[in-house]
């Protein structure tokens, strides 16, 4: 108030004080009944979410003899033995001694697709998303299936290897690490509760309530894009926003940062492919 | 050619509900792509529900129904084990079918 002009008059300035304050409450209203709108409307929606299309594709997918050597997926390793797909999404990323690696589900689906079914490294992450129109994107599909076979099953990130715990250490100085030509970082935005993107509430993610609940809801169907995103592409997606060099698919950057915001997750209840505006 | 639809018929009481995902690009013919060029229209046109054989739902769709599209719907006089079967046709003239039984 100290730099209000001298020329504004008493009555001016108690009217100006008045509006302030009976537009504060107003606002917070809206903000509030907009954010139940959201929530109404994914409720609307979870009844038929399209994710369960990507699901049925994934399962064939699994299930289908493919690849140069013509062999199914199902006798990929996903961290609980071979071929066990129940709850495995809820312990990963983890470290696999097969492949001297910590591994996400992504990246380790690239690795039996490469070992089991001899495909080259390139081909198999030929494409990790799909783009919008009819070419689906098969990594998206088995995403979905994989993960939603975890449903109810408590995050459960280990951190016991020396190389997990590596990974972690390198996600959480990734979370910090500002940079770029907006001097961005995951933090800006994930850093504080009650921070929003034009109407989408963002996560703290360095609040155990909060990152669960983001955490668990990945991956999901975006209505906006017609197409089931995964965290691969969560983490590309901030990546692009933030104006940084794009996230390379399966790099151990990605892992790393996967590892951290999942183990911040750990106890939240696994409730995915969720549906997202 | 086009997708398997996701199909759900669950008997309540006397009525029979079914839930029905389809995937489907629902072009509306509105849109232009990067070139600037109209990306023409692609939807579904007729939809068709059927119980036993029996028509239960027929529907005219438009341009105006959403990408991967959820349809739900509740018929009377349907029975445990009826066969359920829904089927799409587009304005291109594709076709898909697919068919469940009612629990």
């Amino acid at each position: 108030m100290e730099e209000t002009p001298r020329f504004v008059g008493w009555g001016a300035l108690v009217a100006a004080a008045a509006f302030a304050l009976a537009l504060a409450p107003a606002a917070g209203a809206q903000q509030k009944s907009v954010a139940d709108d959201i929530a109404r409307y994914r409720e609307l929606l979870q009844d038929g979410n399209p994710a369960e299309l990507w699901e049925m594709r994934g399962e064939t997918l699994w299930r289908t003899k493919r690849g140069p050597k013509a062999v199914s997926l199902e006798q990929c390793d996903l961290g609980l033995g071979s071929g066990v797909v129940k709850g495995a999404y809820a312990a990963l990323p983890r470290y696999f001694a097969d492949a001297d690696r910590v591994m996400d589900l992504e990246t380790r689906l690239v690795h039996c697709m490469v070992t089991l079914q001899g495909y080259a490294p390139a081909d198999a992450k030929k494409q990790p998303f799909g783009d919008g129109t009819d070419k689906k994107s098969d990594n998206e599909a088995l995403v979905a299936w994989i993960t939603s076979e975890s449903k109810g099953v408590v995050i459960n990130v280990a951190l016991t290897h020396p190389k997990e715990q590596e990974a972690y250490r390198i996600g959480k100085a990734m979370f910090f690490h500002r940079a770029g030509p907006h001097d961005f970082g995951c933090v800006t935005c994930h850093g504080e509760a009650h921070k929003r993107i034009r109407l989408q509430d963002l996560p703290n993610m360095l609040d155990p309530a909060d990152a669960r609940r983001a955490y668990t809801s990945w991956p999901a169907y975006r209505v906006s894009q017609g197409e089931l995103r995964t965290f691969q592409w969560r983490l590309n997606d901030c990546f692009r926003q933030q104006r940084f060099p794009e996230l390379e698919f399966t790099s151990d950057a990605s892992i790393a940062l996967t590892m951290f915001l999942a183990r911040n997750a750990n106890g939240g209840t696994y409730n995915a492919p969720a549906l997202k505006r | 050619m086009a997708d398997p639809m996701k199909i759900r018929a669950t008997l309540q009481g006397d009525t029979v509900e079914v839930r029905v995902l389809m995937q489907h690009e629902m072009e509306t013919g509105q849109r232009k792509d990067a070139a600037g060029k109209t990306i023409p229209a692609w939807h579904i046109q007729q939809v068709t529900a059927t119980n036993n054989g029996k028509t239960v739902l027929s529907a005219q769709w438009g341009p105006a129904v959403s990408k991967n599209p959820f349809l739900s719907f509740k018929f009377k006089g349907g029975a445990k084990g009826d066969k359920v079967q829904i089927t799409w046709t587009d304005n291109k003239g594709d076709k898909r079918t697919d068919e469940v039984a009612v629990s």
